[in-house]
């Protein structure tokens, strides 16, 4: 009996250790961003002192920086033109994703498996592969620098996730369900509004986040596709590549508030984060 | 690269279609809607593509437009032995590789570490996969001005605590800046791919193995592992996918300098800055087809998985 007592003591003690572990090594890969938000409160000095200065005093000249009061680029712009690009591609995936992963879950299309790898193998194609014919075109229509050119491609980077995401979600909707609401007399689009997209509300709203994500965070194409009227938020922040004096404050401020939507967005659809990024494969 | 698993989906079906019109009509009213998002993929993915196959075969500079003219393989010639260009290859695989194999034993000790019931798991699982949520261009300012800068930058700082040298991170081990920051932001995602993995593990097998006396280590090593093949081939080759492709944390830390430019930052750098069509098409060629060859792999493995999820079903 003490024997057992023993036992669970070692188990219980085991597990609290590894739960310290976890918890440590949860606390050393947040440092760098929780040294980012502290460090962005401080003032240019003391962002810039080593030994770091952790208790110095807290001041909001660094958010100010970054929004341009205290002079350089307003940052809204940039930001404005990422919410146009992310919002407007997550709309346009929405509009062509749902008819698509209907086709592919609900009524099925025949091979409707050789489609859906169609999508995720466009998915696999680098972004460079198709670059450069992008820009020409782009140069020769007149659409370089214009923010609607970026939320076509972004639709196109986020409609092979979308359509995967969907698909897993509406084949879970039970055709048992669809079948006696026809039988019912519900004509299609009742089938459609008052039985299946409720059911498929969470895994719609989780699809509709992470592709908000891709786009607000794409920079390659933007970089190279936008110069001053489309510059996008994550444009703007290249800006700070190459050091200025004293700035850390300011970039610390930057990268944050321009990284507060993913954030929100991210852990808004944190159940359904791994399906999305793994195109559905994993649930 | 599509071709190579796909059937056109929208090719007529050879059934009895001619006799019976309301039954073509009914397929391609199963049809409809898909065409949208399948036309639009094909416009602006595939299309592009054959444009820069096609172009990679000119040699053509934007600056002198012309000059250009067809050349045959004479651009892969030239991206294979100019040794810059190989140098990015070899930049490539080394990058991918080794943020692709330490991000998955990483992902894969803190998967385990999170798999286990204690306090405060859910908040410990949100610090975790913050890193993932930052803005990539973000995370690498992060890196390169906050934590690396040799004279403040809060690395040295805490070395300073210890007595420890005083690093030049970028300038003396510059790969290595990359690798790490790229590490540290695709751990979590890694990890989210594992832990999935080992919750769709049946409890009543590992219970029955406690019950027959295996220890913990021989439930790992013969049940939890060979569980987690596939997830882990997963993780690795998406993760390849998404790094080989990587151009924010180059651009943003060393500005592909320092021996660090891999190939999508060569191929934006050879047409956006030296305006060398031709040979930036080639490299974007030779990109695909090191993406295709991972990405049959990556194909294989989720198809396998999405079987089995479809006879579950």
């Amino acid at each position: 009996m003490s024997g057992i007592a023993v036992r669970v003591r070692r188990i219980r003690r085991k597990g609290v250790g590894l739960g310290l572990v976890a918890w440590l090594a949860g606390i050393v890969f947040f440092l760098p961003i929780a040294w980012m938000a502290l460090t962005s409160f401080h003032s240019e000095e003391d962002a810039a002192t080593n030994p770091p200065s952790f208790g110095a005093a807290l001041t909001l000249d660094g958010y100010r920086e970054f929004f341009g009061t205290g002079g350089g680029a307003s940052p809204w712009p940039s930001l404005i033109n990422s919410t146009v690009a992310s919002v407007s591609s997550t709309l346009l995936v929405l509009l062509l994703a749902l008819p698509a992963a209907y086709a592919l879950s609900i009524r099925r299309v025949r091979k409707w498996t050789d489609v859906l790898f169609f999508f995720l193998s466009t998915k696999m194609l680098p972004v460079v592969a198709g670059l450069l014919p992008i820009y020409l075109f782009a140069k020769n229509a007149g659409m370089l620098d214009n923010i609607w050119l970026l939320v076509i491609l972004y639709t196109s980077m986020n409609l092979p996730i979308a359509v995967w995401m969907m698909q897993s979600f509406l084949a879970e909707v039970p055709v048992a369900v669809i079948e006696a609401a026809r039988v019912d007399g519900a004509r299609l689009p009742t089938v459609l509004t008052r039985v299946i997209a409720p059911m498929a509300l969470p895994g719609i709203a989780a699809t509709a986040l992470i592709c908000f994500i891709f786009s607000w965070n794409e920079l390659l194409f933007a970089r190279v596709l936008t110069g001053v009227v489309a510059e996008t938020a994550p444009v703007f922040l290249t800006g700070f590549i190459t050091s200025q004096g004293l700035f850390l404050a300011k970039v610390c401020a930057a990268s944050l508030v321009i990284s507060l939507p993913v954030l929100a967005a991210g852990f808004a659809a944190q159940d359904k984060l791994v399906q999305g990024l793994s195109l559905g494969a994993v649930k | 690269m599509t071709a190579t698993t796909t059937a056109p989906v929208a090719a007529p079906s050879v059934r009895t279609d001619n006799r019976e019109p309301s039954a073509r009509l009914r397929a391609w009213a199963t049809r409809a809607p898909l065409l949208p998002a399948l036309i639009f993929m094909i416009v602006v993915t595939q299309l592009p593509f054959v444009a820069t196959l096609v172009i990679s075969f000119f040699d053509w500079n934007s600056l002198y437009p012309d000059a250009r003219h067809f050349t045959g393989v004479d651009n892969y010639r030239q991206v294979l032995t100019d040794t810059d260009l190989r140098n990015s290859v070899w930049t490539t695989i080394l990058l991918t590789v080794t943020v692709v194999l330490v991000s998955l034993v990483l992902g894969l000790v803190l998967a385990l570490l999170l798999d286990r019931r204690f306090k405060g798991r859910g908040v410990v699982r949100t610090l975790l996969i913050a890193p993932f949520l930052v803005v990539p261009v973000a995370a690498a300012l992060l890196w390169k001005h906050v934590l690396y800068n040799p004279e403040y930058g809060l690395l040295n700082g805490l070395l300073h605590y210890v007595g420890g040298p005083q690093p030049d991170w970028i300038s003396g081990t510059p790969l290595l800046a990359v690798e790490a920051s790229l590490v540290w932001q695709w751990t979590p995602f890694m990890m989210l791919i594992i832990l999935a993995g080992l919750q769709s593990r049946d409890p009543q097998q590992i219970e029955a193995a406690k019950v027959d006396g295996a220890s913990d280590w021989q439930i790992f090593r013969h049940l939890t592992l060979p569980h987690l093949r596939r997830y882990l081939e997963l993780g690795a080759l998406l993760g390849s996918i998404y790094i080989v492709q990587n151009f924010d944390a180059v651009f943003t830390i060393t500005s592909g300098g320092l021996g660090t430019a891999n190939l999508p930052y060569t191929v934006y750098q050879s047409f956006y800055q030296a305006h060398e069509n031709g040979l930036a098409s080639a490299a974007g060629v030779l990109v695909v087809i090191g993406s295709i060859i991972i990405a049959t792999f990556a194909l294989r493995v989720v198809s396998s998985l999405f079987r089995e999820e479809v006879n579950r079903g």
